[in-house]
């Protein structure tokens, strides 16, 4: 579980994350939803420590992380698995090596245990024949697949997700989202997804958090967000065509 | 620019900073001596050789005097090298093929969030990226700057022979006279302090590129700049103190 409290940052003048507190819950896909700018990215990189906020607390299983001791980080930080936007490979390293390094850096394993967790994984995101290819031989889902392969390699107990569909036609985004989401709930990961896509939010979001000029706006389920009466929420969902389109049938079946 | 040197020095402090093994340093380190040491040595080759060639050519043109022995040119040859061509003018070429791919790589890694996911496991991607790129200059560029003073000497001689203006007797001769050992030593200091500067310099602007391809084209070409100008003033103050 990971807590956040009153999490404040400023860039120059603009207020991008405005007192955000939440909870995001182990072995749940917590969304934050938000249109672009609005500090969802920032949020996660504040969490994760790659942003230092300017107030405000993280903790990672009770364990307090924003202004710990290095080793204190060090140690959460080795059960931190991300997925970023553009994938982040290692260009120079081909698909095994990308899956394998985590292991490489944070592990004791030798070279025959690596591989075999290597070729595990790589096989759990359903790219078994992908080991020998460069990142710039294979398309953005496989990347993502690789990405998120790499991410669970050495068994991360929080995984943090950058807009995991960017780029993505919507049935590989879907395939990506439902593999994010039998992880999660296979190993009973902290997971944290970034995104704006509405169909992410109707397909895994177990708890969704939605941020709007740095504030938290709403917080609810996948199930009440299409209810709520909050109007910036209400202006983001149905922005999209589909979407209103979807409300009004809901509407006229309900009468 | 005061700024940017604090920023320089609080860089270059945390590449000690929560290193990695012994192993990997090492097995790091051997990568990139393989990357700047082989994919250079052509450049080099032939860079220095032309350069010695011309020296020859040149000081032989300049010595019309009857009362200058022609072993003369051969003397000036390998004393130009050897102090100021081979470690100068080869740190300058590695500053513009070495500075620029390692500011180039590490600015991309820096822009396509590689960087970010090093951190993000807990590595300090400044002493795993950087770290093993500097300590592999400081043993590759003197062992460059010995092959370019080879081949400078080299294309003296062939350029000098061939043209006709010294004889090859003459050209040994001249080369084998008054020579200073210290002259190496100096040479390879120079080079080794030239590895460092090159290295950081293009390191630092590489590593705090931000935005996309085309800051990863300034900090490239910032890389070089600073890095060639660090180079001369370097040479200026290692010639005063150490010579």
């Amino acid at each position: 579980m990971i807590e956040i409290h009153n999490i404040q940052k400023t860039f120059g003048d603009k207020k991008v994350l405005d007192g955000v507190s939440g909870v995001f819950e182990a072995g749940k896909t917590n969304l934050l939803l938000g249109a672009s700018g609005t500090g969802k990215s920032v949020l996660l990189k504040c969490i994760v420590g790659l942003i230092k906020p300017d107030v405000g607390s993280v903790t990672f299983d009770g364990t307090y992380f924003t202004n710990s001791k290095l080793d204190i980080k060090q140690e959460i930080r080795r059960k931190i698995g991300m997925l970023f936007q553009g994938s982040a490979l290692f260009d120079s390293m081909t698909v095994e090596q990308n899956v394998e390094f985590p292991l490489k850096m944070l592990t004791d394993m030798n070279k025959s245990e690596r591989m075999d967790r290597v070729n595990f994984c790589l096989q759990r995101v359903g790219l078994e024949n992908a080991n020998k290819k460069m990142p710039a031989e294979i398309s953005g889902g496989m990347k993502k697949r690789v990405g998120i392969a790499r991410a669970i390699a050495p068994n991360c107990t929080y995984l943090f997700c950058d807009e995991p569909n960017s780029g993505l036609d919507p049935q590989t985004s879907l395939k990506i989202d439902e593999l994010i989401l039998e992880i999660t709930q296979e190993y009973n990961i902290t997971t944290i997804i970034v995104t704006h896509d509405m169909n992410s939010v109707i397909e895994i979001g177990d708890k969704i958090m939605f941020l709007f000029e740095g504030k938290k706006l709403w917080e609810g389920t996948r199930d009440e967000i299409l209810d709520t009466d909050v109007k910036e929420l209400n202006e983001f969902i149905f922005s999209n065509r589909l979407m209103r389109d979807a409300k009004k049938v809901e509407d006229n079946s309900s009468m | 620019m005061l700024q940017q040197f604090g920023k320089y020095i609080l860089f270059m402090s945390s590449l000690f900073f929560r290193g990695e093994s012994p192993r990997i340093l090492f097995n790091r380190t051997i990568d990139e001596a393989i990357l700047i040491g082989i994919n250079s040595i052509v450049i080099v080759a032939i860079v220095s050789t032309f350069i010695g060639a011309v020296t020859c050519v040149q000081v032989s043109y300049n010595l019309t005097s009857a009362l200058i022995p022609r072993s003369t040119i051969g003397f000036m040859v390998r004393e130009m090298t050897i102090l100021e061509l081979a470690p100068t003018i080869t740190s300058i070429v590695l500053a513009g093929k070495v500075g620029s791919s390692i500011a180039g790589g590490l600015g991309t890694m820096q822009i396509t969030e590689q960087v970010d996911a090093l951190e993000v496991m807990g590595i300090n991607s400044a002493s795993y990226l950087v770290l093993p790129k500097v300590i592999a200059s400081l043993f590759v560029f003197p062992m460059l700057v010995i092959i370019a003073m080879f081949l400078s000497i080299a294309g003296g001689y062939v350029a000098g022979t061939l043209s006709g203006e010294i004889t090859a007797v003459q050209y040994i001769t001249g080369i084998r006279g008054d020579f200073v050992p210290y002259n190496i030593l100096f040479a390879l200091i120079k080079s080794v302090v030239f590895a460092f500067l090159i290295s950081s310099i293009s390191s630092f602007r590489g590593y705090y590129t931000s935005g996309g391809a085309l800051e990863v084209g300034a900090a490239s070409t910032s890389a070089v700049t600073t890095s060639v100008i660090a180079v001369l003033i370097a040479d200026f103050i290692l010639a005063q103190v150490l010579l």
